[in-house]
């Protein structure tokens, strides 16, 4: 078994004319959790979303757990189903009940029975807090909560590591705490963790390494502890200075 | 959606289908709906008035436009007609709809071009060559209600077509992110999370097309199909009673779209009871 979980090399992506993506190279190790920062725009979120495909690399290769990306033989559902991933908007499926959602990809990719899928439901429910709306529909949670369920779903699958994209950007403000409590906890469980984020206290609590990324580009790649004391280049310190003031 | 729904939840007892509904808003809808049923009503009350209380002038009409169920024709022809090519209206609709959108070259040319060929042509030509023109082309016996279905699926499958379409592309992009990072195919993802979504936010634009095709079934009458306005034209060949045959024929198809309009109002509010 490789270390490295997730292998980046010399990663190109192009959107038309724009290169959000400019050559990055960056190595995930087992039970690492990554931290990923930088201005909008900067491609974080597009590296993110190339890790599990929902975005095709231009040139340059992606491992995931060995197997690559790029390879036309790779069958990327069953890679993906390996790959959790939370996004900004929850996407939460809004015609079916918390349970169905949590169940639905458990069945339909995991091959798993009804039983065996809502009693791993359940218990998710039970460690993202809400075990109580297990029957409510997405449209009558807070967003706090919605976001809760879209982890328990994408956890359901028993993913070998989890992405997050700026999992807390759509929340009201009192109901960030409840999702960074999630995944603090989750961190601690020793899950491979590559988050987008702007919650620098997440980072300094749960990050080992943090990514700055710019104009498509790995900038500095570091500890929280020295990114935040001692940031060794021009454009880290800059973008700090605007994102710590307040 | 994501910051306003919080404070927005329903009661709590709210948590199921059904029941709960009984809010000062639900009041005025009630009262609304029991105007079109009354539209229907009033519509059925006068066809009753004139069955019953015209023994000679209309009773003998509606007997015969109606037609019976065991000889298929009048009514139950209209019918047969128009549910059985809905079927596959559907299908073809839901199919090309989904080439639509695909990113498959070769499957959404497939689909832009049957829709753009098949709309610019009227509904009575393709039933005219379909049954007049493929027979001689084919040399096949197409017998004439085979020949409307397969019409009518072609031609109304476009219209179809578009709506399904315009339903999934109305279903947010995350939605189907969201499934395929779990691991489901493109089929799966559509089977399970776009489509159900889709199929609630088209519900209204489909029963119209219900109520058109159900209206333009009449059509068929010119390929000596014994639907409804067959039978009428059929009755005012051997009575010369124009005005009173119509009027039969006008009023029973009124009575069939209304009360399929008010069924599929009546489906739309329960799956948007369910939604939420």
């Amino acid at each position: 078994m490789a270390e490295n979980i997730i292998e980046i090399r010399d990663v190109h992506k192009w959107f038309g004319r724009v290169h959000a993506l400019n050559g990055v190279n960056l190595d995930i190790r087992r039970g690492e959790v990554v931290v990923i920062i930088g201005p909008s725009g900067s491609g974080k979120s597009t590296l993110l979303r190339c890790i599990n495909h929902l975005e095709t690399v231009s040139s340059g290769h992606i491992l995931v757990d060995g197997v690559d990306l790029t390879a036309k033989t790779t069958n990327i559902n069953a890679v993906r189903a390996e790959i959790g991933m939370v996004f900004q908007q929850f996407n939460l499926f809004p015609h079916l009940s918390v349970l169905e959602n949590i169940c639905l990809a458990q069945r339909v990719v995991r091959k798993r029975d009804s039983a065996t899928a809502e009693k791993k439901a359940y218990e998710l429910l039970e460690r993202v807090g809400i075990p109580e709306k297990a029957h409510a529909f997405p449209g009558q949670l807070s967003g706090g909560q919605q976001q809760r369920v879209a982890i328990a779903r994408a956890l359901a699958m028993d993913p070998k590591i989890m992405l997050f994209d700026e999992p807390t950007s759509a929340l009201d403000p009192e109901m960030i705490k409840e999702v960074l409590d999630v995944m603090l906890d989750l961190a601690q469980t020793g899950m491979t963790m590559a988050c987008v984020t702007h919650e620098m206290g997440f980072a300094r609590a749960a990050a080992r390494r943090i990514v700055f990324m710019d104009a498509g580009q790995i900038i500095e790649d570091t500890t929280p502890a020295e990114l935040f004391t001692a940031p060794k280049n021009e454009r880290t310190k800059q973008f700090l200075s605007k994102i710590l003031q307040h | 959606m994501a910051d306003g729904s919080g404070p927005a939840l329903p009661p709590a007892s709210f948590s199921g289908m059904g029941v709960g509904g009984f809010q000062p808003k639900a009041t005025s809808r009630w009262r609304r709906i029991d105007h079109m049923w009354l539209l229907l009503l009033g519509a059925v009350a006068l066809v009753v008035l004139l069955y019953v209380g015209s023994p000679q002038r209309f009773a003998p009409i509606f007997r015969f436009i109606w037609g019976s169920f065991a000889g298929g024709d009048g009514i139950f022809m209209t019918l047969k007609l128009t549910i059985i090519s809905f079927a596959f209206i559907l299908i073809v609709g839901m199919v090309m709809g989904v080439f639509r959108v695909t990113n498959v070259a070769i499957l959404q040319w497939i689909s832009s071009l049957y829709v753009e060929i098949v709309r610019g042509v009227p509904v009575l030509v393709w039933i005219l060559w379909i049954y007049f023109g493929l027979p001689g082309l084919l040399q096949i016996q197409i017998p004439d209600f085979t020949a409307a279905v397969v019409a009518f699926t072609f031609a109304y499958g476009a219209y179809m077509t578009e709506i399904f379409r315009a339903g999934i592309q109305s279903i947010a992009k995350g939605q189907m992110e969201a499934a395929r990072s779990l691991g489901m195919t493109y089929i799966e993802a559509m089977r399970y999370i776009i489509l159900p979504q889709a199929v609630r936010v088209i519900l209204p634009p489909v029963s119209n097309e219900f109520v058109t095709l159900l209206k333009d079934s009449s059509l068929v009458s010119i390929l000596g199909l014994a639907d409804l306005t067959r039978r009428g034209r059929e009755w005012v060949g051997r009575t010369f009673a124009s005005f009173d045959t119509y009027a039969a024929v006008a009023l029973t198809y009124l009575i069939l779209t209304l009360l399929f309009t008010r069924l599929s109002t009546a489906l739309e509010r329960r799956l948007a009871v369910e939604k939420r």
